[in-house]
């Protein structure tokens, strides 16, 4: 089994463009119906598929994911 | 909170080689992932304290906000004059330029070419979007054909405006370029590919061959007037057919 992952997205630096949406091969991410401070759909968590690739940090042009992966 | 969330499982984060300023750059702009490709490699490579960054005008005329090297501000199209000045004095430095398209194929023509066949031991990071993103999406020399923008609202006539130039095609023939390569940072493995090549081109420097230009096809989606996700589907289907992705001059072994 493909060794489990998890992000952590700073919510108030995230601009919304949703480059990580379509990065990420287990749709983990969906831009949030609600918005931040600047009034853009941030990016969030919808599902514990992660598997730590780390595509959707690699993507993001405002650096705002963190990625963590378990050690096995 | 998971207990996956802990810092010795931590296998992606900010560069230490970026500011923590929030880039002023629109949502989805291929500067960012650019930036952050050019700091991670001075990261990997260890060579912080003895990059020297030089930035355009144009968009990213504020990225000496962002990185956290030394960085200078050149007038508009001179960075690569200002970078030959500062790797004369300080050769054993790592000196790169970033300029965007407005700046280096069109004012900065010039300087560009004539420090490239000199051969300076600088890497040029050129940010290709086919447009002037900073003063409301006019065409630039790099616009391609029938593309629409601000002063060519009807599409780019070849006719009347000329047609798109290709600079590192134009650099790879002369003598002095060492290494001429195109990558783009839309996706995770065109970003990785993209790191690669600016760390080797940064390696390179130390064997003082000549210049090397590390060309980033980008989208603008605030003057295309498109999602970020489209305007990278856009780019995969206009811009590289005409800008093909890939090295075009390698070192000679």
């Amino acid at each position: 089994m493909a060794k489990k992952g998890d992000i952590i997205i700073d919510i108030e630096k995230c601009k919304g463009c949703e480059v990580c949406v379509v990065a990420c091969p287990k749709q983990v991410l969906a831009a949030a119906n609600e918005v931040n401070a600047k009034g853009y759909h941030y990016a969030i968590k919808v599902n514990a598929e992660c598997i730590g690739c780390a595509n959707c940090a690699v993507v993001c042009p405002d650096a705002v994911i963190t990625v963590y992966r378990e050690k096995k | 909170m998971s207990e996956i969330i802990k810092p010795e499982n931590i296998v992606y984060e900010k560069t230490k080689v970026m500011t923590d300023k929030v880039m002023h750059y629109c949502p989805g702009c291929g500067h960012g992932t650019a930036h952050k490709m050019v700091a991670e490699a001075i990261e990997d490579l260890g060579i912080q304290n003895e990059t020297i960054g030089v930035t355009p005008v144009g968009c990213s005329v504020l990225a000496y906000y962002y990185f956290a090297v030394d960085m200078q501000e050149a007038a508009h199209g001179r960075a690569t004059a200002v970078a030959t000045g500062i790797k004369r004095v300080m050769p054993e430095k790592y000196v790169f330029t970033y300029q965007g398209d407005g700046d280096l194929a069109a004012i900065g023509t010039a300087e560009t070419i004539h420090a490239c066949n000199r051969g300076e031991n600088i890497l040029i990071v050129f940010i290709n979007n086919g447009i002037y993103g900073m003063t409301g999406g006019q065409m630039a020399p790099t616009t391609l054909e029938g593309m629409k923008s601000s002063t060519s609202p009807y599409g780019r006539d070849l006719k009347t405006m000329g047609n798109p130039l290709k600079i590192s095609e134009l650099v790879a023939q002369l003598e002095g370029t060492y290494y001429v390569t195109r990558h783009s940072v839309h996706t995770p493995a065109n970003a990785r590919k993209a790191k690669r090549a600016l760390k080797k081109a940064l390696e390179y420097q130390k064997l003082n061959k000549g210049t090397c230009l590390v060309e980033i096809v980008s989208n603008c989606p605030s003057n295309w007037k498109m999602t970020p996700v489209e305007s990278n589907k856009w780019m995969e289907e206009h811009m590289f057919p005409f800008y093909p992705l890939g090295d075009i001059k390698v070192p000679q072994q």
